[in-house]
């Protein structure tokens, strides 16, 4: 049987919403991104890689991609226990915090930068308690870290907090009867339900630190080779007008976002394949709207 | 529960204490994690509004105001309010084709498109910016015959708009999706059956479905426009009172060591964020309230 481009439906409208969501996106965002790689292609192999891995830049992907990192597993860990708390717990202003979380979403980086900076500013609330035992933290990469670990914030309590709420207590139960202590049913029976949400989360949080930049300018302190940031070195490379040098690693970046999209999108099917799985054991309630609001809302 | 429990409770339904022990942590665990996580969100959540808030108004109300009504800071919030003007509009006729070609149809290549509406969540501000002027700018493809034709589009208001637009466009589209998915086909097919056409159906049956995520999307999409700052500051040149947006007029208020203004200016970003987080617990409650009918009327029909 021939493959059909489209299944048969009596719904009208779908050549023209298919239609225009392709041509704005070709608009907006495919003819723009060729033109950077077609003008990454006038620069020869060699030139490209002086640029791309020349220390400066080498030394900025290290903060870039090693601040993102450590950032994302501090979400990772924290990420696992807010929302573990939102769920499991109930204590005062609780609805607060838990629409709180999403301020990292809302808040414009720019105020977030100038806020962060301000906290830990070693004349700062946070910043003079740390820099009386020795430790700064703004205008050192600690400070990117801590910026990172802001904006990354939102996405690991999102994506596990619809899974532990659909969780049955039951497996809990059946763990505990079975003389399971609760360490050892949270580590062997929740941990791997929880495990593709959480990674999930994990690496939009890591996709989302690499290439931010309004909240860490501020707050890293930008000296070449030691906290200067991969964006912001590509702006520098525009304000010094040399376009052939920002554009060779704002393709590098590119590659990158790709790499990460994909990864992320594979974590997300398995994290719903994984959902899918545990809610056909559901108490026989047709499941399908239930699930994929949840996965969805927390894969923005 | 022990009477030490009772500020931080477990949710479990009363059961025998016996049962309730078994899946539930001890008390002291319960609390420990609690502060834990309620300090980690205070120290990166409440902190930095509290300190918007607090340096925006130390010099008094008089200074703030005064700050907000400089002729730069007027021309920035204007500038802000027309590239949100335009591209929020866009990119909410965006979202709603796309929501609709994706939620309402299987075809080949679905999840390529997904992925693609994606995008900017994933590419640096920065880079976002960078495209356009590679694009448009003056060493750019068709930098050179636009200035010929006498057309400006980096440095200037076209190109903070196209920038804004790239980076803003899936709001609207990622939070109509799982609505629309979720509703399914079935009332759509009704309608038509019974004789509606297709913008009758989608007016009368689709959008009143779906209006608490679309306002959520809307309202989303219009938070970051006015606040997005990497991309915008690649395009801008940022040239006083022309090419500053808010944000960029923060930065520059900021590095000039202005502290309260620049703080005055971003306390109006932050209660716009502050606002953006309450329309979305809205919505989330009644998103929450129409699936719970949904399950109980399914529930019945399973009877």
């Amino acid at each position: 049987m021939a493959v059909r481009f489209k299944q048969r439906s009596i719904i009208p409208g779908f050549g023209l919403a298919l239609g225009f969501t392709l041509l704005y996106l070709c608009l907006i965002a495919l003819i723009p991104l060729s033109a950077t790689f077609l003008k990454a292609s006038t620069l020869t192999w060699h030139q490209f890689l002086r640029v791309a891995l020349a220390p400066r830049a080498m030394a900025s992907y290290r903060l870039s991609f090693g601040g993102s990192l450590v950032a994302a597993l501090v979400n990772l860990v924290f990420g696992v226990l807010v929302a573990w708390v939102l769920v499991r717990y109930e204590f005062p202003a609780k609805r607060l915090f838990d629409s709180l979380v999403d301020l990292p979403f809302a808040l414009p980086t720019a105020v977030a930068g100038i806020a962060l900076t301000t906290i830990y500013a070693p004349n700062g609330w946070l910043g003079k308690p740390f820099a009386a035992i020795g430790i700064h933290t703004a205008y050192s990469q600690l400070g990117v870290v801590i910026a990172m670990t802001f904006i990354g914030l939102p996405f690991v309590v999102r994506t596990v907090q619809p899974v532990l709420e659909d969780l049955d207590k039951e497996l809990e139960e059946a763990a505990a009867s079975l003389g399971a202590g609760r360490w050892q049913t949270f580590r062997r029976v929740l941990l791997p339900s929880i495990l593709p949400a959480a990674l999930t989360g994990f690496a939009l949080a890591f996709a989302r630190a690499v290439g931010e930049y309004g909240s860490v300018i501020f707050i890293a302190g930008n000296m070449p080779m030691r906290t200067e940031i991969t964006p912001l070195l590509i702006i520098s490379k525009l304000q010094e007008y040399d376009y052939a040098g920002a554009t060779a690693i704002a393709v590098v970046m590119l590659v990158a976002s790709f790499v990460l999209l994909l990864a992320v999108n594979a974590l997300q099917r398995w994290s719903s394949r994984q959902r899918t799985n545990e809610s056909a054991v559901d108490a026989g309630l047709p499941s399908s709207n239930l699930q994929s609001i949840p996965i969805q809302e927390a894969s923005r | 529960m022990t009477a030490s429990a009772s500020w931080v409770t477990q949710n479990v339904p009363s059961r025998p204490r016996a049962a309730t022990k078994a899946t539930s942590e001890p008390a002291a665990v319960c609390w420990l994690l609690t502060g834990v996580a309620l300090i980690f969100l205070g120290a990166f959540l409440f902190l930095p509004l509290a300190v918007v808030f607090g340096t925006a108004f130390q010099k008094g109300l008089s200074f703030y105001f005064s700050s907000l009504s400089e002729p730069d800071a007027l021309a920035a919030i204007r500038l802000t309010l027309l590239a949100a003007g335009i591209a929020v509009p866009l990119n909410l006729v965006f979202g709603v084709a796309a929501a609709w070609a994706i939620g309402k149809f299987e075809f080949i290549g679905k999840s390529v498109l997904i992925t693609l509406i994606d995008l900017p969540f994933s590419v640096s501000p920065v880079v976002s910016g960078l495209i356009y002027v590679l694009l448009f700018g003056l060493q750019g493809l068709l930098g050179p015959w636009l200035i010929a034709h006498g057309v400006r589009i980096i440095f200037a208001v076209p190109g903070i708009v196209l920038a804004t637009i790239f980076v803003t466009f899936p709001f609207v589209a990622r939070e109509l999706l799982p609505m629309m998915q979720a509703q399914g086909n079935d009332e759509e097919e009704a309608a038509l059956t019974l004789g509606a056409s297709g913008w009758q159906t989608f007016f009368r049956v689709t959008m009143p479905n779906v209006k608490w995520a679309l306002l959520y999307g809307v309202i989303l999409c219009n938070a970051r426009a006015m606040g997005e700052f990497g991309a915008v500051s690649v395009v801008s040149g940022h040239i006083r009172g022309l090419t500053n947006t808010m944000p960029l007029h923060i930065e520059i208020l900021y590095n000039d060591y202005q502290f309260v203004a620049a703080f005055a200016v971003a306390s109006l970003l932050a209660l716009l964020a502050l606002l953006t987080l309450v329309v979305k617990s809205i919505v989330e409650w009644n998103a929450r309230l129409q699936l719970a009918e949904q399950v109980s009327a399914g529930e019945e029909v399973a009877r």
